[in-house]
């Protein structure tokens, strides 16, 4: 059987070349990876090897030839036994590619999320800090599933950097809460491997800081497998510990990556303010086949909060909250931004401005339906984060309102954040650096046009 | 300081002897370095083997036609290496490399079909078209990838290793990487985790003298890289990675010190690979004569095509026979994966989120 020699492309890019040289000529036998002729690219010089073997049965591109483009018959090879002559008139050619279809599909609306579970009335109510909420909630998950452990810095016989992990060594045993030398890329990518071997692994970060040495891990392997992989390879994993500013820690202690992880199609990222959410929401997220990236405020930690005292309380991933309804203005806010909102909130009353308040909750997805059904009633929003401005969360949720509720804004949309800087240590500096109330009261004044 | 610096030309790349380490509780067993192959294993190793490369070659071919898209990284010369590992595996051991990975693919059983189909973008590929060449996986086969981060698999790896022992199995990992790979700070972070723990992981450092177009010498401060595991006492051995008996013999040793809950090992493999790293490398840092002596000299399917016809285990027609075979199998799957279809366009946005 006569085989054609094509041109070959060598490189992704590469679109035709010049034929330097034939290393062969006609009547030469040939086996499989022989160099037969070599070939420039504006790149490089190229050989080109000869895939099967046979008798060279014709020259059909001179060498030196300029401009050859890619997948044109350049020689053509007699099988074995096969007739040179014969196989010089023959002509084959490459089956072509099926067409792609044309279309292009829409995004998928993502399912709706679920509303929080109905708290039966006279449930009890118990006072829980933050801290508490977080360590219920995994020690509930890993008393139902085996599969569930933790791993991380100091989390079992120090009893966790910030106490969130305390008891769980005693209860859960050296095999499911477990210490690690200190190398955040290398045991953020063993739990990762771990997750894709069918376990469940929470893998506490002494805090997001220190991420940043295992967001590849992170990003390219949790993240993208499952789509890598055509749906086979799912991850399920939680990656969590505090994030943002804590107190005086100054600019490498002190950043909020909630924007960060929000880029990342294929994850979920989760920054709770409430204890009540902090523990729903982390069951949720190590009940959730995808990797979960759940931040949290070390101030946080220890203030208190009510959590209903359920056998299994979770709040769905996705699903913002509105802490307070309103008519006037819409804030939005998340994690510790909560803390400035509800202040200015109140104080905004005083002023004869009555707001919305919004708890994201859930910044990826993001539950935008909930922001366009408030700014559609108030026309105005206010946003507000502890992340910089640039390319924030803020910056995302101005858009999609402007995308999708421009008609209904009676003002634009203003943002609160941290200021553009590193995080300054003097205690003057940061009050400086990070947002608050009084901004958050500005703001709602500017875009409710009361000066 | 006198001492000679160890560099490629003192090392017995080619030989018929796995050299291993000495040190008290380092030290790899003296076992025959060389497994005797029966028959049908000569004969089952030569078509693994001979499978690999002809697909290869064929991805070569598809790629110069514009079919295959990308980086395409060939493993053409370092077949022995994931053959004879093989072949020293049970059921339930896990298998994960970088995106050198095709020969790997066809080792554990994954189809050529879905390979190449994989490889020119198509529904019927191992990844739905999208993953290529760098990114494929099979549950049903354990393996994990196909990694196109340098190193990233090693903690991935590792962490496999991990949920062996946490389930309570006596199986293994074989976790991949090259000689350049072994320059990154994860695997030393791996290394660690997996002695202290005991993991069973096996650590194969495929060194095939190039990453890129860095040779070894100007990239590794001491070029032996079996001794890597050293400030962790991880047990090395320098394999023939040329010789798929030599692999199979080291292969058995490391496994059997991983089932028996002694931790890691480390085996690198002294390969080659005779095409450029990827379709579009020109090769200008190597010799054409420095192949060209590899594949003479080396060539881990001439060794066994030869053992095989001296011994009169197998004629010329039979192995002319069974190349036929191959070439129709090869055949078969780039004819499938030209005519498969590509992925349909709502895949875009499937598999995602689960
Ligand atoms: C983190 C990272 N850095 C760089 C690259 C680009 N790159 C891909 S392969 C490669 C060389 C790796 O060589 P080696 O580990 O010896 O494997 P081989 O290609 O020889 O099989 C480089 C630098 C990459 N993919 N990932
Ligand atoms: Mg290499």
């Amino acid at each position: 059987m006569p085989t054609e020699i094509l041109m070959p492309a060598l490189s992704p890019t590469m679109e035709e070349g010049k034929l330097a040289k034939w290393l062969v000529k006609v009547g030469d036998e040939i086996s499989a990876g022989d160099v037969i002729a070599e070939i420039e690219t504006d790149k490089a010089t190229m050989e080109v090897e000869a895939v099967d073997e046979g008798t060279v049965a014709k020259i059909l591109i001179d060498e030196g030839t300029e401009g050859v483009k890619v997948n044109t018959a350049i020689a053509v090879i007699a099988g074995e036994g096969g007739d040179i002559s014969d196989a010089a008139e023959a002509a084959a050619s490459a089956p072509a590619a099926p067409e792609a279809a044309p279309s292009e599909p829409a995004a998928p609306k993502g399912p709706e999320p679920e509303d929080d579970p109905e708290v039966p009335e006279g449930t009890e109510m118990v006072s829980t800090t933050v801290r508490e909420a977080l360590r219920d909630a995994m020690a509930e998950e890993m008393r139902a599933d085996g599969d569930v452990f933790v791993i991380g810095e100091e989390v079992a016989e120090y009893q966790g950097a910030y106490k969130i992990t305390q008891g769980l060594l005693d209860e859960f045993g050296a095999k499911r809460v477990i210490d690690t030398p200190i190398t955040e890329h290398g045991f953020a990518g063993l739990g990762v491997g771990a997750a894709l071997g069918g376990l469940r692994p929470i893998v506490e970060f002494m805090t997001f800081n220190f991420a940043m040495q295992a967001i590849d891990q992170i990003i390219n392997s949790a993240a993208k497998t499952l789509y890598m992989s055509g749906g086979q390879m799912g991850c399920p994993i939680v990656f969590r510990g505090p994030n943002g500013a804590a107190a005086r820690v100054a600019a490498q202690h002190s950043q909020d990556y909630s924007s960060w992880y929000a880029h990342v199609p294929g994850l979920t990222v989760v920054q709770p303010w409430s204890a009540a959410d902090a523990k729903g929401l982390l069951k949720s997220a190590v009940h959730s086949p995808n990797p979960v990236i759940f931040l949290e405020n070390e101030i946080l930690y220890g203030q208190h909060f009510d959590v209903p005292k359920l056998d299994d309380w979770t709040v769905p991933l996705g699903k913002a909250k509105v802490v307070k309804a309103g008519s006037d203005v819409t804030l939005v806010s998340f994690g510790i931004g909560m803390a400035y909102v509800t202040k200015a909130a109140e104080e905004l009353k005083g002023l004869g401005i009555d707001a919305e308040v919004i708890d994201l909750r859930t910044v990826r997805p993001l539950d935008i339906n909930t922001i366009l059904a408030s700014v559609k009633k108030t026309g105005r929003c206010v946003t507000v984060e502890e992340g910089w401005p640039t390319c924030s969360m803020s910056s995302e949720i101005g858009f999609q309102i402007m995308e999708k509720a421009f008609d209904y804004l009676d003002a634009p949309v203003a943002r609160v954040t941290s200021k553009d800087v590193p995080m300054p240590y003097a205690a003057n500096l940061e009050k400086l650096a990070l947002p608050s109330v009084a901004e958050v009261i500005e703001a709602a004044k500017a875009v409710t046009y009361t000066a | 300081m006198a001492t000679k610096p160890k560099t490629a030309a003192t090392r017995n790349q080619g030989g018929t002897h796995s050299r291993s380490r000495q040190s008290t509780s380092r030290t790899a067993k003296k076992t025959p370095a060389i497994a005797e192959f029966s028959k049908e294993q000569e004969l089952a190793a030569y078509r693994d083997m001979l499978l690999i490369r002809r697909f290869e070659e064929k991805a070569g071919q598809l790629y110069g036609m514009g079919l295959i898209g990308g980086f395409c990284h060939l493993y053409i010369g370092q077949e022995a290496v994931v053959v004879g590992m093989q072949m020293a595996l049970k059921p339930g051991d896990q298998v994960i490399t970088g995106y050198r990975d095709h020969g790997h693919m066809l080792a554990t059983g994954m189809e050529a079909k879905g390979v190449m189909a994989e490889l020119t973008g198509r529904r019927g590929g191992y990844s739905k078209g999208k993953g290529g060449s760098m990114h494929m996986f099979s549950k049903e086969k354990n393996f994990y990838g196909g990694h196109g981060i340098v190193g990233a698999q090693v903690p991935l790896g590792t962490g496999l290793a991990f949920t062996n022992v946490y389930r309570g199995t006596d199986n293994v990992t074989l976790t991949y990487f090259g000689d350049g790979a072994s320059n990154q700070g994860q695997v030393y972070e791996s290394f660690n985790m997996a002695k202290l723990w005991h993991l069973p992981v096996v650590y194969i450092i495929e060194n095939n003298k190039y990453g890129m177009g860095t040779s070894v010498e100007r990239a590794s401060s001491n070029v032996d890289l079996s001794e890597r595991g050293a400030s962790f006492d991880i047990p090395g051995e320098q394999v023939n990675g040329m010789d798929v008996r030599a692999v199979k013999a080291a292969g058995d040793r490391a496994i059997a010190h991983c089932r028996a809950g002694k931790g890691p090992y480390i085996l690198e493999m002294l390969t080659y690979r005779y095409r450029g790293h990827s379709m579009s490398d020109p090769a200008k840092y190597r010799s054409k004569e420095e192949v060209q002596k590899m594949r003479t000299e080396h060539d881990p399917i001439e060794q066994v095509r030869k053992r095989l016809l001296d011994k009169k285990w197998a004629g010329e027609d039979e192995l002319k026979s069974m190349d036929k075979d191959v070439r129709g199998l090869v055949g078969e799957a780039a004819e499938f994966a030209q005519t498969d279809p590509e992925p349909d366009p709502s895949e875009l946005w499937t598999d995602i989120l689960h």
